[in-house]
């Protein structure tokens, strides 16, 4: 067993097939974080005073803030003078067209999966790409502005739809609302930008692609979907980056305005570098993700799947102001080697009526620790509220660890609030039932781990869900021991 | 010669269960292994199958011209080894579906096959389904997940029609049946007995060999065969109990 252990482990290495490095001219900018430094960032996109002014504010009050220390996680401290904040292809696409994007930047998407050329597209899904940060292309813009719908990178949104992006962004997090997203504010690159009119069903996939691409690059995105009364729509979210001896930063901020019976469904694959099997390298993942049901009868529900990242930081929320709008947030997170997950969710409610599910898978192998950190609160407006919260997790071997935080404040007698949690190990029994059946160990774990998960799986849509599947297998080779 | 056992001796953390067992299986026959509680039986289905924990300090296995001791207990299977489980175990959000085919696609992998497109594996799937009797709601749940006694084992002798073994061995394949439940699997294993294919029955009662009719019957008794012959000794069994064997054992040995 031994030495099969040893075996599995040599296999680990080689397993992040993302890790390449694309050798495309790149515009970068001294390191370093200063108000010259956001000042040229903002020059360098362009940017209107209103918006400078915006971010020279979130800089100044971030440099009063301090980091977070009460999650469940380790790390050097971090030298933000040590980050590039500004790194783009300089390559860079006229707004309607692909023909001028960098061949070799075309050549790493293909390899990522992701094809550019809309013929070639994926059925029903329309991509933004984010190249460190820049948006490098965003395919379906016509057929989608036909129907009213906008999608684009933020950065085109902040000069062609100004009145939109001042009125919202901020709105649901405020830049002083924490440490990364204050720093987020004063120094974001780009990101994408959706807007959907009052009664617009989106007939397609929305889907952003991020990628960081650089050496001591941060990456700092942006993300703000607006869905009118009565819009819906489904949106994407994938992310690699190369393999990278040194951490490298990831703070971004995504905000999600539901009004009246709208409905947004945002999907995560998070697939960040996660170190190697030593722990060396890997992104720190600090994102600050929040939507807000605004209007009466609307629906916002997060799901996720986090493989990525040496540390992930993150609490996709969801604010039920309307009455009877609904809050989901569906996750698995996976952790393996050293990977360090302190992840879950923000449901309140203030609303009439409003409910909540939360369904947390946490999967732990290696020497990984795994915290579901959650928060369910009713307001004492919030009449009849509903939340049920369901934390699973699954531990693969002793060295790892789960862990789960939660906390429920309830300001109205009429709200009910439930909570299961449940912690399991796949045991000796199950694997040798497996192997008995011709299935190895290494198969058996996916396919245990793909039934634990099967629940959050099933929310992701088609074109995510396979890929994602493969992704959990993958993760967690080299695990079984 | 299917399977040859030879002074096989096995133990689990240090206790030494088996204590030399020999035994030949011809292809087509059905061999029922009995014996009283802790007298090996178990001991030897999952010392067959590979299980880690056991292990072997003497005697070799050949099974079908290999030598099985070396083969990790995934290859056994796919090499048709099949262990019908005395307590199949749950894995939830797997469908009994999809675990078989999984199983039967890592199979055909392991033989340089391509694996079976879900058109071939469904029909597949329906003809073992009216072959062993097995109630098709089971198969999209998740496998074992609260499925009753019954439930399992007809589940585990599906398996078993699903991935053709070459040599199956049934643990305890009855305990915890009623009647019913009882000749419905008998009915399915004798389905599946041919020309070419061995069993192993490994059994506490008479009741199931009436349904099976064994070519030969063993007598396992603290880790050593001591006595062989035809279905007429477990029907000796069945009347006088393990005692007259083991009194028997003693006479001899006090000879």
């Amino acid at each position: 067993m031994e030495e099969e252990l040893k075996m599995l482990e040599e296999t680990v290495a080689s397993d992040y097939k993302y890790g390449f490095v694309t050798d495309i001219d790149t515009d970068v900018i001294p390191k370093g974080l200063s108000e010259d430094v956001i000042r040229l960032i903002s020059l360098k996109k362009n940017e209107p005073e209103w918006m400078l002014e915006w971010r020279l504010k979130a800089y100044k009050h971030w440099l009063k803030m301090e980091e977070p220390k009460w999650p469940n996680v380790k790390y050097p401290e971090i030298n933000y003078q040590d980050v590039i904040y500004y790194a783009a292809p300089k390559k860079k696409p006229k707004v309607n067209s692909l023909d001028e994007v960098d061949p070799e930047l075309l050549k790493t998407f293909e390899k990522l999966g992701i094809s550019l050329g809309e013929q070639k597209r994926l059925t029903g899904v329309a991509v933004d790409v984010v190249m460190d940060s820049v948006s490098v292309a965003t395919s379906f813009k016509e057929q989608l502005s036909e129907i009213g719908v906008i999608f684009c990178s933020i950065s085109e949104a902040i000069q062609n739809h100004p009145d939109l992006v001042k009125k919202y962004m901020g709105s649901v997090v405020p830049m002083t609302d924490n440490y990364f997203a204050a720093l987020n504010s004063a120094v974001f690159t780009d990101g994408s930008f959706c807007y959907i009119p009052k009664g617009v069903r989106c007939p397609m996939e929305l889907s952003t692609y991020f990628r960081i691409n650089t050496e001591n690059a941060g990456q700092f995105e942006r993300t703000l979907i607006i869905a009118e009364d009565e819009a819906y729509v489904s949106y994407l979210e994938g992310c690699t980056a190369p393999m990278r001896d040194e951490n490298q930063l990831h703070a971004a901020v995504v905000e999600l305005i539901a009004k009246e019976k709208a409905e947004i469904k945002y999907s995560t694959v998070q697939n960040w570098y996660p170190g190697d099997e030593n722990g060396r390298g890997g992104i720190y993942n600090f994102v600050t993700k929040r939507g807000i049901c605004a209007g009466n009868y609307s629906k916002i529900s997060w799901t996720q799947v986090e493989t990525g990242s040496s540390i992930t930081w993150k609490y996709p929320s969801v604010i039920l102001k309307g009455d009877n709008s609904i809050g989901e947030f569906y996750s698995v997170a996976l952790t393996n080697n050293f990977q360090q997950a302190d992840t879950g969710t923000k449901m309140i409610h203030l609303g009439k009526n409003t409910k909540s599910r939360i369904v947390s898978k946490g999967i732990s192998a290696g020497r990984s620790q795994n915290s579901y950190r959650g928060l369910v609160r009713a307001g004492k407006n919030a009449l009849n509220a509903r939340n049920y919260s369901q934390c699973d997790s699954l531990l693969l071997g002793d060295k790892c660890g789960a862990h789960t935080f939660p906390y429920i404040e309830s300001k109205n007698k009429t709200a009910v609030i439930e909570h299961e949690a449940t912690t399991s190990k796949i045991g000796e029994d199950q694997l040798f039932y497996c192997e008995q059946r011709g299935i190895d160990a290494e198969t058996a774990v996916a396919l245990i781990v793909t039934g634990f998960a099967k629940e959050v799986m099933n929310q992701l849509p088609m074109e995510f869900a396979v890929e994602a599947q493969k992704l959990l297998a993958i993760s967690l080779e080299g695990s079984v021991g | 010669m299917l399977l040859s056992i030879k002074n096989l001796h096995a133990s689990i953390e240090g206790k030494q269960i088996l204590k030399g067992i020999n035994l030949d299986i011809q292809p087509g026959e059905v061999h029922a292994i009995m014996g009283p509680n802790g007298s090996g039986k178990s001991t030897l289905a999952s010392v067959l199958a590979g299980r880690e924990e056991y292990e072997v300090t003497e005697g070799s296995v050949e099974f079908d011209g290999k030598n099985m001791l070396e083969l990790s207990p995934e290859d056994r299977s796919r090499e048709g080894l099949f262990l019908a489980f005395q307590y199949p175990v749950e894995i939830p959000g797997v469908s009994t579906t999809n675990f078989i085919k999984t199983a039967v696609n890592e199979k055909r992998k392991y033989h340089g096959q391509e694996p079976m497109d879900a058109v071939a594996f469904l029909k597949l799937m329906k003809q073992k389904i009216e072959l062993v009797e097995i109630d098709k709601s089971l198969l999209s749940r998740s496998i074992n997940e609260g499925f009753s006694g019954g439930e399992k084992k007809r589940n585990e002798i599906f398996q078993m029609a699903m991935l053709e073994p070459k040599l199956a061995i049934l643990d305890e394949t009855d305990s915890g049946l009623d009647i019913d439940a009882l000749r419905i699997v008998a009915k399915g294993v004798n389905k599946l007995r041919n020309s070419e294919r061995g069993i192993i029955v490994i059994t506490h009662y008479q009741r199931l060999l009436d349904y099976l009719q064994p070519d030969f019957v063993h007598v396992l008794v603290n880790g050593r065969i001591v006595k062989s012959g035809t279905k007429a000794l477990a029907l000796e069994l069945e009347e006088k109990g393990y005692d007259f064997i083991k009194d028997e054992i003693s006479l001899t040995a006090a000879l």
